[in-house]
């Protein structure tokens, strides 16, 4: 009786689905639109999705897009494990109010403030120290790499923190040594956190557009900077068409894996309520 | 107060999809009365008591309370309150507050209020507390808390789910005293919901076992441990020894009972030649010795297994046939050294305690 | 915790937190500092498009300080100040409207059955984890002149001519909210699915009405939600630039527009580092309350945490 939700709290929040689901779903459905304009169904066609891969502009964007997003992805998980070890391992270190400092930044920072800043700093390092020469795939990479660290960090460090220490005690007394204890222990229990600290890395840099316009050179657009320039001319079955196929692809992941997700933990809930004696409801 | 009891509960059921919860049970409750509902977990007394509250309603049946039918009342104007398991005090806010909010929502005078949290403070000897938030106090002061919250409003009844239960086992001793005291000092009714037998001897001075949604006996405490009405009573209360047998005569009050061991016990009525019958007999109840004492009801056994626990030794010995006995004895032995493993010995018991079951 | 002390070399604890650190240190703390020497250099035609701030020229070591950049934004007030006041204005909106729909649906997840909260919380979540150009991209299919909605209230015969939606503070709002109200669901969730529900039926039974327990019980229990999220959506949406960019017109202009602008048609590389420092300016004081309040709700936290171990 107390518990429930009212009926106006319960219109806000249908709403508030709407506004989250709605445009994407019209968009969705005017991309197998036959007509060019975009605000008469003509029938249904596939025939932008067939002019979509004949567009090499777009295909190679996406291929540099995946290559920036992977290589960016991996070296934030990389570093974000290492920060979150340094938290929650490292009890009071130097410098830990500087790197907490540092690894919390990022995330707050607007964005066109970062990408000013490192373009700034690369064109300042290519005139000292003649690196990088130019700007392209290289410098977005370290540009997403330094704000995903931080986001992987986060995401790592509220799973070690939840780390039962003393299995990897029991290790260490069945004669494991580091760093055996933490590639045959540590990483495997922590691997959710890291994998989801990778999929937010990618996407993260997958579809990043403010970044990547400063720190990227001629010649090295990222599928979102071509996106943009497209978008700025206006709504066109063509990047509807585009747009569908990029939504779907990460909505069917995210599903995916949340399934997967959900019956894992599912599965341990059960296996925790079968175990201990739990509460009368 | 002769007529209609204070709280009335007739024929109540309650369904959760396809589990019943409560099942047509009925139940009188007189004016303070402090009444335990003891049972397993799952058993259905939280439900029932949640239904007391408001918080659930009623699929069939009815509540009354002070001969006023509560089915249309709502928790926030029931003249019924109740203490969480859990306390669920307001985190947030201090003692006094969480104590003062009833009657805040009362619309009482300021100075009202804040003499009546006073009172409630010294009630439960928390006096000079009342500025700390919950995470600040230990456990048994934030049951007391919650206590004195609950009993803020002046309720007719007080709703006590597993008061005690979440409090470490020297203190819990000492608040059940406490609980009685202030009950019988506020003579507010009060009705206690828990899984611990021993909880409920030492407070109640009614109890109503349930199990599966049903009230399976409602006595006072004593008659539920010496006269259980059937093996799950007896079983549930204490630990007991089963003994089976076949009736083989009635006479003078007393019965004889065939069975592994023949068995003389006090015949309660109603049983005749040639009934099955199930018996229980408590384990401080059976005596062991070394020696035969010649009397009725003497068995020779062999010592299988004793546990010393401080004041007494608990032994489990058989007999003839097999049959399994579990008996106490007080380590206050003069003379004569205890039984050790394997040793064989003689256990008797009182045809008094002999306890005939019904089902 | 043994495994704490040897859980590392030496060498192993100096590679652990050097590495993130140096990186950090040269490719976010250095980038700011360049900014910052940036904006008080002054604009040249050439690469890069500015004169050095400080140097060794044939004079020896020369300084090149000067405020000029400043003192635009200020001379200019029509085109820096006033979008940065459009800036907060519209973040500060978004974020209540962010707030008045997602308090409502965190409720409703937290209060569903856990099956059904899993189903809605991937819900929420998935458009987080897809491009927010895209959505916005979307949005303006819905928004515009000759959009979706409008040729639908035009076929209907509701209205007689188009409204106009896109560049309005409405579009803004619209782009905001698909933009960040998973943001401020997901800190109100967490606190809301931590609420007891024994705390609710508690205040009923001592008497409160629905709206007196709303007022005294939840409202104040999920204050932490609601600051955490407020700052997650205000602070990145006072720097947004997609959003006024592509839903925005004159009106909205937005300070990380205004700094685009500069930086990319412009190349007043100059100027759009001052921006960017009266940017960081701006989100100063969010930016330490956020990391304060951080701080102390760890701290309460544990607190908590101690005071429940002792009850249960």
């Amino acid at each position: 009786m107390t518990r429930g939700i009212s009926w106006p709290a319960l219109w806000l929040g249908i709403i508030g689905f709407g506004i989250l689901y709605v445009p994407v779903t019209v968009m969705v459905i005017y991309s197998f639109n036959s007509s060019r304009l975009v605000s008469v169904w003509a029938g249904f066609s596939t025939k932008w999705y067939g002019e979509l891969l004949e567009n090499d502009a777009v295909l190679e964007a996406l291929g540099k897009s995946l290559w920036v997003a992977v290589n960016a992805a991996t070296l934030s998980t990389v570093f974000g494990v290492l920060i979150a070890l340094a938290f929650v391992r490292l009890g009071n270190f130097r410098f830990r109010l500087l790197l907490s400092a540092l690894a919390s930044m990022p995330l707050v920072m607007p964005e066109v403030v970062t990408g000013l800043s490192l373009l700034l700093l690369f064109i300042a390092m290519e005139g000292l120290l003649g690196w990088p020469a130019g700007r392209g795939i290289d410098t977005i990479i370290i540009a997403h790499t330094t704000f995903g660290m931080c986001f992987a960090a986060v995401v790592v460090q509220s799973r070690l923190r939840d780390f039962d220490m003393s299995i990897e005690e029991a290790a260490a007394d069945l004669g494991a040594r580091q760093p055996y204890i933490f590639f045959s222990i540590t990483l495997p229990v922590i691997a959710p956190a890291v994998i989801a600290a990778w999929l937010l890395a990618f996407t993260l840099s997958f579809d990043d557009l403010v970044i990547a316009s400063f720190v990227s050179g001629p010649g090295s657009s990222t599928l979102p900077i071509v996106v943009f320039s497209k978008v700025r001319l206006g709504v066109t079955p063509e990047i509807n068409a585009l747009a569908t196929i990029m939504i779907l692809l990460v909505a069917a992941s995210v599903v995916i894996a949340s399934a997967i997700i959900y019956r894992n933990s599912a599965g341990r809930k059960a296996a925790a309520a079968t175990g201990g004696s739990g509460h009368e409801s | 107060m002769t007529g209609s009891p204070f709280i009335r509960i007739s024929n109540v059921t309650r369904r959760f999809g396809d589990v019943v919860a409560v099942d047509d049970l009925s139940l009188d409750i007189d004016k303070g009365e402090l009444f335990c509902l003891l049972g397993a977990s799952g058993c259905g007394k939280t439900t029932l008591l949640r239904m007391l509250a408001g918080f659930e309603s009623v699929d069939s049946g009815s509540i009354e309370i002070d001969g006023i039918d509560m089915s249309r009342v709502p928790p926030a104007t029931r003249p019924v309150n109740i203490m969480f398991q859990n306390y669920a005090l307001f985190p947030h806010m201090t003692v006094d507050s969480n104590i003062a909010y009833g009657l805040k929502r009362a619309g009482l005078p300021r100075a009202e209020i804040e003499s009546r949290v006073t009172e409630l403070l010294r009630l439960v000897r928390l006096s000079g507390m009342g500025g700390r938030k919950p995470h600040q106090l230990s456990g048994g002061q934030r049951q007391r808390v919650a206590l004195a919250r609950a009993l803020a409003r002046r309720p007719k009844l007080l709703l006590l789910d597993e008061p005690l239960a979440a409090l470490d086992k020297k203190l819990r001793e000492d608040t059940q005293f406490e609980l009685v005291d202030i009950q019988e000092r506020l003579e507010t009714t009060f009705i206690v919901v828990t899984h611990d037998q021993e909880e409920a001897m030492t407070l109640a001075s009614r109890i109503g076992v349930m199990d599966a949604g049903k009230l399976v006996q409602v006595d006072s405490p004593r008659t539920l441990y010496d006269r259980p009405k059937n093996s799950f009573i007896a079983d549930f209360l204490g630990t007991v020894s089963f003994l089976e047998g076949k009736v083989k005569s009635a006479k003078g009050g007393m019965l004889q009972i065939d069975g592994p061991i023949p068995v003389t016990a006090v015949d309660p009525g109603g049983f005749a030649a040639g009934d099955d019958v199930r018996m229980a007999i408590r384990p401080e109840k059976i005596s062991l010795s070394r020696e035969s004492g010649g009397g009725v009801n003497e068995v020779k056994v062999m010592v299988e297994d004793m546990a010393f626990t401080g004041v007494a030794s608990n032994y489990r010995v058989a007999g003839p046939g097999g049959v399994l006995l579990k008996l106490t004895q007080p380590n206050m032995r003069r003379g004569e050294p205890a039984l050790e493993w394997e040793e064989t010995g003689y256990a008797a018991f009182d045809p008094a305690d002999v306890v005939l079951l019904r089902d | 915790m043994a495994a704490v002390r040897h859980f590392l070399t030496r060498h192993g604890r100096r590679l652990v937190v050097w590495l993130p650190l140096l990186w950090l240190v040269v490719f976010f703390a250095l980038p700011l500092v360049e900014v910052a020497q940036t904006s008080f250099t002054e604009p040249r035609r050439g690469i890069p498009p500015f004169a050095p701030l400080w140097g060794f020229g044939e004079d020896g070591f020369f300084t090149n300080f000067n405020l000029e950049n400043y003192g635009l934004l200020v001379e200019y007030s029509q085109d820096y100040l006033r979008p940065a006041g459009n800036s907060v204005r519209l973040a500060f909106f978004s974020t209540l409207i962010c707030l008045l729909f997602a308090y409502p649906m965190a409720w409703w997840i937290a209060r569903s059955s856990p099956s059904h909260r899993a189903i809605l919380l991937v819900l929420v979540m998935l458009p987080f984890w897809t491009s927010s150009l895209l959505r916005i991209y979307a949005l303006i299919g819905l928004l515009n002149t000759n959009g979706f909605i409008n040729s639908m209230l035009l076929q209907l015969g509701l209205i007689e001519a188009p409204i106009r939606m896109m560049q309005t503070d409405f579009s803004i709002y619209m782009g905001m909210l698909l933009t960040y109200l998973p943001l401020m669901i997901l800190p109100l969730y967490a606190v809301m699915i931590r609420l007891d529900d024994d705390l609710l039926d508690a205040a009923a039974d001592l008497g409160a009405s629905r709206v007196e327990v709303f007022r005294t019980i939840v409202l104040p229990l999920t204050v932490p939600g609601i600051i955490a999220g407020s700052l997650l959506v205000f602070i990145p949406a006072v720097g947004e630039f997609v959003i006024p960019a592509l839903l925005g017109g004159p009106e909205q202009v937005m300070i990380g527009k205004v700094l685009w602008t500069e930086f990319f048609r412009n190349r007043d590389w100059p100027v759009a580092s001052a921006i960017a420092m009266l940017l960081l300016a701006i989100l100063a004081l969010p930016i330490i309350y956020a990391r304060y309040q951080d701080g102390r709700e760890t701290a309460l936290d544990r607190a908590e945490d101690a005071g429940r171990g002792g009850a249960a």
